[in-house]
């Protein structure tokens, strides 16, 4: 017998809250990028169980799309908190406010 | 080559001309002048030419046209580059390569020394390009481009020494004055355009009786006529022409007395059909006519400057001219101008002749004698005065008799009246100038020691002189040769209602114009009369005659004097005050705008991060609430 779909979306939604919450409250630039991380797996999450309740590859197909495309934010994101990094000697998100209008 | 496939050459010459003495003209140094009359010289041989094989047609096929290329297509509207000669254009390119090619000679001379030598000549050359476009030209876009060349080449020539502002100042009251006339001419080709679909003359007049109400004819008869006006200096707008004898004398006489304001004329006579249409129009044009030929004559006989003197007489006889189309007698329009060219251009090139030999010396009151020192321009000189004078048998003669004949019989006879005292006018003014520049005695130190011309400013002199003098044959009566050549094209002469005898009217004029000359003998040659102490004693009339009847002065408290105020409130008030006001009020709005809205930006990642989420879940509640 299947897993019911529920199951799934509600892990995926904690996932994602948690998340959510760690974009939020987290000042580490990388904790932050952590918790991007986890948001988007949890869509990936979702993604592949609506792909299997529909019998369609479809979800799958897209999950592995959008890590190829996390795979790259990472890549550039990191760079930027190395960058930010040399220049204000910390990785508090706080701390690089100089677009304060 | 075929007559009608030479036609562009015409123009093409003098253009060719004006190209080189443009680009090389100063390294060419005194041969940038035989180069120019050369050209025109060449035109005109081609003229001859292809009027020649024209003649040799029969009357009514007397017609050359050659397509050079399409010029504009827009939808159903198109203009193409065509030349049209037929028997009124064909004595037009006559008269202007012909009188041209004579003045081109003898500004060889009269220009020689001028650090502008090369660039007068292209000028000279361009403007005889654009004056044969004008004529020759199948439509009426491709003689606006000829009209608006001339003026172009009027501006730049009487400014040509512009290194004195007032001849800056002629030059640019040229231009502007005569803008006025050719704007309404711009509207009235458009009016033509939505009429009749095209601006071919072929088509326009094929079709003219059945496509224009008398209404529409009469609004675009007078909306050309308005720029003939202005061309052709007539009253109100003749203001112009005096003051542009600022230019070269040889400028004066090719462009503001033989060609270019005979241009307004040629445009009535090329358009009678719709003036004829109309009725009322050709009334306009006979009265602006008589009009402007009584009210420049007077100011003629009030001028000191000779060339002025001959620039007001221009304006007079122009004046003749449109009151002989304005009477629906064209051949004879057509015949005066080709006349006044002639004795007119001699004048001035004999006036050019005058100042060369005093020092460049223009006011007659210190000339007096000059026969004796200038025997060739004094006699030549006079032949083109008693010409226009209208003596028999020279060619003025002749033109002016035939039109107060016209008069005599179209039922106005005030209009015979009228004409008749102009032509007492003109003999008054030309007397005038005649005895105070070749008679009496000297007046001055140059007037002493005054010295006739070189031969190629005189050999010019006597060609025109035996011009003006034989030109009568060309149309010894309403039905001469002329007449009986452009008939095809302009009508016969009308036979009004049965007016004074022919022998009559020419009595009359000629009496008067003898009375004219004696009168003025008397008074400034014969030495009986103190002319000086007269003038003393006249100075209120003379004064309002030498200032043309102060028209300047209303023109300048009426016109340019508001609007000059005007222009100034526009730039130092208007422009100030409410386009700066607006535009810099935007500019303060934006910035006030962005001084509230700058404190959105906390330069803080979550507070953005903060702002994402409630985006988010808006969005998501709206789109739920939509399922």
């Amino acid at each position: 017998m299947r897993t019911p779909i529920a199951y799934f979306l509600v892990l995926s939604s904690i996932l994602f809250a948690i998340g959510t919450v760690g974009v939020l409250v987290r000042k580490n630039a990388l904790i932050i990028f952590m918790s991007v991380e986890l948001q988007l797996n949890a869509v990936n999450l979702t993604l592949v169980a609506f792909s299997r309740m529909h019998n369609s590859l479809d979800g799958q197909v897209l999950a592995f799309f959008s890590m190829v495309v996390a795979a790259a934010e990472v890549v550039v994101g990191l760079a930027i908190i190395v960058s930010v990094y040399r220049r204000i000697r910390s990785v508090n998100v706080d701390d690089a406010e100089a677009l304060r209008g | 080559m075929s007559a009608s496939g030479s036609l562009w050459l015409i123009p093409a010459l003098p253009l060719l001309g004006a190209a080189i003495n443009l680009l090389i003209g100063k390294r060419l140094g005194r041969s940038a002048g035989i180069l120019a009359t050369a050209l025109v010289v060449a035109s005109f041989v081609v003229s001859v030419a292809v009027v020649g094989s024209l003649l040799a047609l029969g009357a009514e096929e007397r017609i050359h046209t050659q397509h050079l290329f399409e010029w504009i297509r827009v939808g159903g509207f198109s203009v193409g580059a065509d030349l049209r000669l037929d028997a009124l254009s064909a004595v037009m390119i006559l008269v202007v390569t012909g009188i041209g090619s004579l003045i081109h000679l003898y500004a060889i001379g009269y220009m020689h020394g001028d650090p502008r030598y090369g660039r007068f000549f292209a000028y000279l050359n361009l403007f005889v390009s654009f004056m044969l476009v004008l004529v020759l030209g199948e439509n009426l876009l491709l003689l606006y481009v000829g009209w608006e060349g001339v003026g172009l080449c009027s501006y730049l020539l009487i400014g040509f020494w512009f290194e004195k502002t007032e001849n800056a100042n002629a030059a640019k009251k040229a231009f502007v004055t005569t803008r006025i006339g050719d704007t309404a001419m711009m509207i009235g080709l458009a009016l033509l355009v939505l009429r009749f679909g095209t601006l071919d003359f072929s088509v326009i007049f094929g079709s003219a009786a059945g496509t224009l109400t008398k209404g529409a004819a009469t609004t675009i008869a007078l909306l050309l006529f308005a720029g003939a006006v202005g061309k052709s200096a007539q009253v109100p707008l003749h203001v112009w022409l005096p003051d542009a004898m600022a230019g070269p004398t040889p400028v004066s006489a090719l462009i503001h007395a033989a060609t270019m304001v005979t241009a307004g004329v040629y445009l009535v006579l090329r358009m009678h059909v719709i003036f004829e249409i109309s009725g009322v129009a050709l009334t306009v044009v006979a009265i602006t006519g008589l009009v402007t030929m009584l009210f420049a004559g007077t100011c003629a006989f009030g001028q000191d400057d000779i060339k002025r003197v001959l620039a007001y007489s221009t304006v007079s006889q122009l004046g003749y001219m449109f009151m002989a189309a304005g009477m629906r007698a064209y051949s004879i329009a057509l015949f005066m101008l080709v006349a006044h060219a002639f004795y007119k251009a001699l004048m001035f090139l004999g006036a050019g002749s005058v100042m060369h030999g005093m020092h460049e010396e223009t006011d007659m009151k210190r000339m007096g004698g000059l026969i004796r020192k200038m025997p060739v321009t004094g006699v030549t000189f006079i032949v083109g005065a008693l010409a226009l004078a209208g003596v028999f048998p020279l060619s003025g003669f002749f033109a002016k008799d035939e039109i107060l004949e016209v008069a005599s019989s179209t039922g106005r006879p005030w209009m015979y009246v009228l004409g008749t005292v102009g032509a007492l006018v003109s003999a008054l003014y030309m007397g005038r100038l005649v005895f105070l520049t070749f008679f009496g005695r000297a007046r001055s130190e140059e007037a002493e020691h005054a010295h006739e011309s070189s031969l190629v400013m005189t050999i010019p002199l006597i060609v025109l002189a035996v011009g003006a003098a034989v030109a009568g044959i060309l149309d010894t009566s309403t039905d001469g040769l002329i007449s009986r050549f452009v008939e095809p094209v302009v009508g016969s002469v009308p036979e009004g209602a049965a007016g004074i005898a022919r022998s009559a009217v020419v009595t009359i004029s000629l009496s008067l114009a003898v009375v004219g000359l004696f009168v003025t003998w008397v008074v400034y040659a014969s030495g009986k009369i103190d002319w000086l102490a007269l003038r003393v004693r006249m100075q209120p009339a003379q004064r309002v005659l030498e200032h043309g009847w102060y028209v300047d002065n209303y023109y300048s408290a009426l016109l340019v004097t508001p609007g000059k105020a005007a222009a100034a409130w526009l730039a130092y008030v208007f422009d100030a005050k409410v386009v700066d006001g607006v535009v810099n009020g935007i500019g303060a709005a934006v910035r006030a705008l962005a001084r509230s809205g700058r404190r959105l930006q906390t330069g803080l990642v979550r507070t953005y991060a903060l702002a994402f989420l409630a985006g988010a879940i808006c969005l998501l509640v709206y789109v739920g609430f939509r399922l």
